[in-house]
């Protein structure tokens, strides 16, 4: 489905994330941050860089690789983005919900 | 002369075992398996060892019986695994070497991953049921037992049989009906993950048998510590929930062997090709069974199915044929849903659980994701299917190593 986000159609599906990540820019991400109560500071961004990283490289997000990525510590993670971190972070990343597999 | 060397003896191994022994000519290849330990565990009976349903004995055997004779069967620990020799060295300094190696080491609890989960309070107030110690500990636990809160509660996915703390709770639920003591214990599900389970269909059917089992859910949530000395479990988001008696799935991790020998990812499981099974470090060491990081369930049925398609990919290696991809991520599993009746899911990597009947398209007698006594059979059945014929590699009639679409219910087939 479509979805104006920043004064833009952006096709998401339907629990709101970016199914194309070339539809992705800082703008889009602010926006989504937005509606999810966070406002983005440099740490947002540090954190957000490393989940698209990972991502490009195909590997899977978990809690357990936040803690060992050095970017920040779980807690940090949950004060950044409150509620459920990571559904929250993948989404203004415009990559995929992570599936907590299996 | 050459040799296959298989690491590890459980459920996945010992299929190897057996399914190569059969292939492979005596005057070519020698077949070495190794395993330190002596038992070989019917691990599904875990879940009902706890409940009195089955006894001690019933869950293990002498895990030789099942190897075939002319595979030599080493029961030491592994030390190392070295990839880049083909060689794999053992505790005693006996080395062996291969020319294909199958990693089978699975996967254990590691309770030491969360802060006071292994303290003090481990078997007293907190308890595993994934090992035989933990799950005969909590079976003593509970024979005394008066009540109070209990919680269920998984660390962090992927677990083993991910169905299997579901199936813990049903069967607490009846457990205590049947000892007039319901009304004294309120039983509380904690899990990481947003719902009852991994897919959204089987979430949805799972999420109302809890209802009507008066089963409390608490969803994302992610452990940070165990406060055992105030009883309560805490998350990252300084979410609490209290317990008297914690029946925790602790962190899953691959062998410690896989992290010296430097061959697994953040959780020491092994990077393997999904449909081939191939290691993707070298080609001539393949993964099987929970040992692998593959996206599908850590599961015996998993690994039968996977065993069927490695064999296969192993010969046609042998034979310089390019690796057939074929597994699907084919999972079978029932759910005991307690008062002897279970449900059956049947799923695989892009397929979710859907409602339908199994083996047999419109006939059953087994009916997906719906709970009835014939599933509970069933699964009653398959201890005896295991002893028998899953472990010793024979075929099981009717029941294909990818998943069949026939007689199911799907909304959008993808």
């Amino acid at each position: 489905m479509k979805k104006m986000i920043a004064n833009r159609e952006i096709e998401v599906n339907e629990e709101g994330y970016l199914v194309d990540f070339n539809q992705w820019d800082r703008e889009v991400s602010e926006c989504i941050a937005g509606e999810c109560n966070v406002v983005m500071t440099d740490k947002h961004w540090e954190v957000i860089n490393y989940l698209q990283d990972k991502h490009k490289n195909e590997e899977p997000l978990s809690i357990r690789g936040i803690k060992k990525s050095g970017v920040v510590n779980i807690k940090e993670f949950y004060n950044l983005f409150p509620g459920g971190p990571l559904k929250i972070s993948t989404k203004i990343a415009g990559i995929p919900k992570p599936k907590s597999c299996i | 002369m050459k040799n296959l060397l298989i690491l590890g003896a459980g459920t996945a191994g010992t299929m190897m075992a057996n399914h190569m022994h059969s292939k492979l000519s005596k005057k070519d290849w020698n077949i070495t398996i190794v395993d330190q330990f002596k038992t070989h565990y019917y691990q599904p009976g875990f879940l009902f060892l706890p409940f009195d349903i089955y006894t001690s004995k019933q869950v293990k055997k002498n895990g030789k019986k099942f190897i075939p004779k002319r595979v030599q069967h080493i029961q030491e620990k592994i030390e190392l695994i070295d990839a880049e020799n083909n060689k794999v060295s053992l505790e005693s300094g006996t080395v062996l070497d291969y020319d294909i190696l199958i990693i089978a080491t699975g996967t254990k609890i590691a309770p030491d991953e969360i802060e006071g989960m292994n303290g003090p309070e481990w078997y007293k107030s907190v308890f595993d049921f994934y090992t035989y110690e933990g799950a005969k500990a909590l079976r003593n636990k509970l024979r005394e037992w008066e009540g109070g809160k209990l919680v269920v509660h998984i660390t962090e996915m992927p677990i083993k049989c991910p169905v299997a703390p579901l199936e813990f709770a049903f069967l607490a639920d009846s457990y205590f009906k049947n000892k007039g003591m319901r009304d004294k214990v309120e039983i509380t599900y904690v899990t990481p993950l947003g719902g009852a389970f991994t897919k959204p269909k089987a979430t949805e059917a799972l999420h109302h048998l809890l209802e009507e089992k008066n089963i409390k859910e608490v969803t994302d949530f992610n452990i940070e510590r165990v406060d055992y000395e105030n009883n309560k479990i805490i998350d990252y988001a300084d979410e609490e929930v209290e317990y008297d008696l914690l029946v925790t799935v602790p962190t899953n991790l691959g062998d410690e062997v896989i992290e010296r020998s430097g061959l697994g990812d953040d959780m020491n499981f092994v990077p393997t090709n999904k449909a081939t099974l191939q290691s993707k470090a070298y080609e001539n060491i393949f993964a099987i069974g929970d040992a692998t990081n593959v996206p599908a369930s850590k599961a015996g049925s998993v690994a039968h199915f996977e065993a069927e398609i490695l064999t296969d990919n192993i010969l046609r290696y042998i034979n310089g044929e390019p690796l057939k991809a074929e597994f699907d991520g084919h999972a079978n599993c029932f759910v005991e849903t307690g008062n002897g009746k279970a449900l059956l899911i049947d799923f695989n990597y892009t397929h979710e659980p859907v409602e339908g009947t199994f083996p047999f398209p419109h006939v059953g007698p087994l009916r997906l994701l719906k709970e009835s006594r014939a599933n509970h059979m069933g699964k009653m059945a398959f201890r005896w299917i295991y002893w028998n014929m899953l472990i010793k590699g024979v075929h099981i009639p009717f029941v294909s190593a990818t998943m069949s679409e026939k007689g199911k219910n799907f909304e959008t087939v993808e």
